[in-house]
């Protein structure tokens, strides 16, 4: 079942994402960005990760991309035109992508049998989540850290308020 | 019964194709949006990990990278919304003054 849903859901990110990076219009490219959002979320939730399979869609796919299509709506965004781009993006921006994609690729299916094999667990396996054991580490030993995460967001929001005030 | 490495692949195919689309795309708010598909690509490679280990340090790390992604989306997208307001153009070719 495991090997179904990460073949099914894989192919639809990468499909999506190549759609984002091929489309010429910001819409088009936010809505397929929210496909790869919710293939990674079904990932996750067959990774045993429950909680964040949730905040995955509630977060990046509910929040941050209406955020997005928010904004192309507000500007107004058109196609883009395209041009050559910068000769240093063409010299060592692509050339280094693909290092990193060989050199990773590389690594991980030569390691491939140490790494392990991943079984389907949480709650598709009928077993308990483990978002106890989260919430437990995350208001214990991590309280400090996330108490500092809602200041963040408390300047994030100021800061937007700031800067998207109309006399700069 | 999937190799743990197969989501590794699928996150540094994930992570590459925003490298391209961040160097390829000149709407800076696409530009935007490749770096977001670059930290998904990441969080699914902790979550891997953190599957392997089976420990949730992993999982909180992706739980914080996400709260910064929201802190960061709020705050680029203000400062997009300035940048048009002063340049009346979202092509990154075309803003490259700092002074007006």
């Amino acid at each position: 079942m495991q090997i179904v849903l990460f073949t099914i859901f894989g192919l639809l990110a990468v499909a999506a994402a190549l759609n984002m990076l091929l489309q010429r219009h910001p819409i088009n490219s936010a809505l397929s960005l929210v496909v790869v959002m919710m293939s990674l979320a079904v990932l996750y939730w067959s990774l045993g990760a429950e909680f964040l399979a949730a905040a995955q869609v509630i977060v990046y796919a509910g929040a941050i991309m209406v955020l997005f299509i928010f904004v192309v709506m507000l500007l107004n965004a058109g196609e883009e035109t395209r041009t050559r781009g910068s000769r240093i993006a063409a010299i060592a921006g692509f050339p280094g992508g693909a290092a990193i994609f060989c050199l990773l690729t590389f690594v991980f299916l030569k390691y491939r049998t140490q790494l392990g094999t991943t079984q389907i667990s949480g709650m598709l396996a009928g077993t308990d989540s483990n978002l106890t054991r989260i919430a437990h580490s995350l208001f214990t030993t991590l309280l400090l850290p996330f108490e500092v995460t809602s200041i963040l967001i408390l300047i994030a929001i100021l800061g937007a308020v700031v800067l998207a005030r109309k006399e700069l | 019964m999937v190799p743990t490495a197969y989501y590794l692949v699928l996150g540094a195919v994930l992570f590459c194709i925003g490298i391209a689309s961040f160097l390829i795309r000149r709407n800076i708010i696409t530009i935007f949006m490749s770096i977001e598909l670059m930290l998904n690509a990441v969080n699914l490679t902790f979550v891997a990990f953190a599957h392997m280990w089976g420990q949730v340090s992993g999982q909180i790390f992706v739980f914080f990278v996400m709260v910064v992604a929201a802190a960061e989306a709020a705050v680029g997208l203000a400062i997009i919304i300035a940048l048009f307001r002063v340049r009346q153009t979202l092509n990154v070719d075309q803003v490259n003054l700092l002074k007006n």
